[in-house]
C-alpha cells in the first residue's frame, strides 16, 4: 500500500488571509480518507490546492511521488485524479451524457465510450436521463451525475468535497452507499465532509481540520468516539 | 410587390448583422465580455478583401478566403495581447480595453489607408434574379448574403452540438472552474472563440462592403453597434438569439427606411431595443437566470 498522494506543510493565502496554515496530510492507495470540520475551516479550500485551481505559497504536494505544484489546473487531472466539486457545478444547460462527455476530456472518444457504460452501470438513473438537460435533474441526481462525471477519467483519487450537501437523509445514504461500493471498486477516495458522522463511519482515517491547521487526525472509527470529536463536530 | 422587395433587403442586411453578432455573442458568452473592437474586424476584413482584388489583382474569392485567415489571426492576437492580461481584472477595465482596440484599430487603417473612402468592388458576381416579370429584383449580393448566413448558422450549430471543441465551449460558457477541472483548457477555448468571432466578422465585412461599397476606416463602427444591438436583442450569448436578432434588425431597419424615415431609421432601431428590453430583459431568446440550490 503505496503513498498515493501526500500533502506537507501546505500554506495557502487568499490575498492577505492566512486560510491554510501548514496542513500536512497523507492519502494511501486503496484508502478512504476524510477531511472533516466546520464551515471556514479550510476543507474545500485544501482540496482546491490539491486539484490545482489555487496555488500555494508554500509547502509540498505530492501524487505518486511527483510534485504537482504548479501544473495548471487543466493539467492535474492527467495525472490521474478528479476532484468532484462542491456545490456539484455540474453543466446545468448540457445534457447528462455531454456532462459525462466532458468529465472524460483529456481520453479518447473510445475510452469514453467504455467510461460512460460503466457510470451506466453504477448510476442506471442517469442512463434513464442521458439526454435530458442537466438542469433538471434533481439534487441527488444531479450529484450522482458530479460523481459519475469525475470516475469518467477513471482517477486513481476521487476527491470529493461535500457530496452529501443539500441532500435529503435518505439521499446522503444512497450517496456513502455509492462511495463504500467505489471504494470496494478499488478507488482510492479523499473525501471532505460536514456531516462527520457519515464521513466518519465510511472512512479509513481522518484529519480534523480547524481554522487552517489540523487539529487530530487517526483511525476514523476511533476518532468518531473521541470525546472531543464527539463535542464539537457529532453533537455531543 | 415592393413589401417583398423590402422583406427581402431587410433578411439581407439582417444576415450582415447577424453574422457580426454571432460573434459578439460567442465572445460574450465565453468570456463574459463585451468585445467593442468587434466591428472594427469588419472594417480590416473589408480592406484586405480590396487590396487583395485591387492591387495584387486576385480573384473574389482570394480576397475572402484572405480576409478571414488575417482576421481570424488579428482576432487571436488582439485577445493574447489586449484582453488576456486583463482576465482577473474588472469587466469596466476589459470594456474600456476594448474601446482602446477599437480605436486602434481605426487609426492604424487611417495611417495605412488614409481617410478617402475606397469603391469596393462586389466579391459576388453571379447575376440578379428576376421575378415576377422583372417586379421583384433579388441582387447576387442579396442572395449569396442570405446563403452565407444559413451555411454559417448550420456550422455553428453543428460545431457547438456535435463537436468536442463546440461541448467544451459551452462548458467553459457555463462554469470556467468546472471545466478546468474536466482538463479543458480555458485559454485555448478563449482563443478559439476569438478566431472563429473574428473569422465571421471577415466575412460579413466582405458581404457589408459587396452590398453598400463604400470602404472607410470607419466603416465598421455602425454594423458593429447595430449587431451588438441584434445580440442583445436575441438575448446574449445565445447563438440562434443572435441570428434571430439580426434579421429582426435588418427587417426593422429596412422598413423604417422604407414607410417612416431614412433619418430616423437608426433611432428606431434603438427604440425597438429598449422596448424589447423593458419588456423581456433578458432577450427574446436570452436565458432566464434561474439557479437550482
Amino acid at each position: 500500500m503505496g503513498t498515493l498522494l501526500s500533502v506537507q506543510d501546505l500554506h495557502v493565502y487568499y490575498g492577505s488571509i492566512h486560510a491554510i496554515k501548514g496542513v500536512s496530510f497523507e492519502v494511501n492507495e486503496g484508502e478512504i480518507v476524510t477531511l472533516i470540520g466546520a464551515n471556514g475551516a479550510g476543507k474545500s479550500t485544501t482540496l482546491n490546492t490539491v486539484s490545482g485551481i489555487l496555488k500555494p505559497r508554500s509547502g509540498s504536494i505530492e501524487f505518486e511521488g511527483k510534485s504537482i505544484i504548479g501544473v495548471p489546473a487543466h493539467k492535474v487531472i492527467s495525472h490521474g485524479m478528479a476532484l468532484c466539486p462542491e456545490g456539484r457545478r455540474i453543466f446545468q444547460q448540457l445534457t447528462v451524457e455531454e456532462n459525462l462527455e466532458m468529465g472524460g476530456y483529456t481520453r479518447t472518444k473510445e475510452e469514453n465510450q467504455e467510461s460512460i457504460q460503466d457510470v451506466y452501470k453504477r448510476f442506471p438513473r442517469l442512463k434513464e436521463r442521458y439526454k435530458q438537460i442537466a438542469g433538471t435533474l434533481s439534487g441527488g441526481e444531479q450529484q450522482m451525475l458530479a460523481m459519475g462525471r469525475a470516475l469518467m477519467s477513471k482517477p486513481k483519487l476521487l476527491m470529493l468535497d461535500e457530496p452529501s450537501m443539500g441532500l435529503a437523509p435518505i439521499l446522503v445514504e444512497q450517496i456513502f452507499d455509492i462511495i463504500k461500493e467505489l471504494h470496494t471498486a478499488g478507488t482510492t477516495i479523499l473525501l471532505v465532509e460536514q456531516n462527520a458522522r457519515m464521513a466518519l463511519s465510511t472512512a479509513d482515517r481522518a484529519y480534523v481540520l480547524e481554522t487552517g491547521t489540523i487539529s487530530m487526525s487517526g483511525d476514523a472509527k476511533e476518532l468518531l468516539h473521541d470525546e472531543r470529536v464527539r463535542k464539537a463536530y457529532l453533537g455531543g | 410587390m415592393n413589401l417583398l422587395t423590402y422583406l427581402i433587403n431587410g433578411i439581407s442586411l439582417g444576415s450582415v448583422y447577424a453574422i457580426i453578432a454571432l460573434g459578439y455573442t460567442m465572445v460574450y458568452g465565453i468570456a463574459k465580455m463585451l468585445n467593442f473592437a468587434h466591428g472594427d474586424v469588419i472594417m480590416v476584413g473589408g480592406y484586405i478583401c480590396f487590396i487583395t482584388m485591387n492591387y495584387l489583382h486576385m480573384p473574389g474569392i482570394a480576397g475572402v478566403l484572405l480576409a478571414v485567415v488575417v482576421c481570424t489571426i488579428l482576432g487571436i492576437v488582439i485577445e493574447k495581447l489586449a484582453y488576456k492580461p486583463l482576465r482577473q481584472a474588472t469587466s469596466l477595465a476589459v470594456l474600456i480595453t476594448a474601446i482602446g482596440v477599437s480605436y486602434f484599430l481605426q487609426n492604424a487603417a487611417l495611417l495605412i489607408f488614409k481617410a478617402d473612402p475606397k469603391v469596393f468592388t462586389s466579391v459576388v458576381n453571379i447575376p440578379s434574379i428576376k421575378l415576377f416579370d422583372g417586379q421583384l429584383v433579388i441582387s447576387g449580393v442579396t442572395l449569396v448574403t442570405i446563403a452565407a448566413n444559413i451555411i454559417i448558422m448550420v456550422c455553428l450549430t453543428a460545431f457547438t452540438s456535435k463537436t468536442k471543441m463546440g461541448k467544451a465551449m459551452r462548458a467553459v460558457s457555463e462554469d470556467k472552474g468546472a471545466a478546468q477541472l474536466m482538463g479543458i483548457d480555458v485559454n485555448r477555448t478563449i482563443s478559439v472563440t476569438f478566431a472563429i468571432g473574428s473569422g465571421l466578422a471577415a466575412i460579413a465585412g466582405v458581404l457589408l462592403c459587396s452590398a453598400y461599397p463604400t470602404l472607410m476606416p470607419t466603416t465598421g463602427s455602425m454594423p458593429g453597434i447595430k449587431a451588438f444591438v441584434a445580440a442583445v436583442l436575441g438575448g446574449i450569448g445565445s447563438i440562434p438569439g443572435a441570428m434571430l436578432g439580426g434579421i429582426l434588425l435588418g427587417i426593422i431597419e429596412i422598413f423604417a427606411k422604407a414607410y417612416i424615415s431614412t433619418q430616423l431609421s437608426d433611432a428606431i432601431v434603438f427604440a425597438v431595443l429598449i422596448i424589447v428590453l423593458l419588456i423581456r430583459p433578458a432577450g427574446l431568446l436570452g436565458k432566464k437566470i434561474s439557479e437550482k440550490v
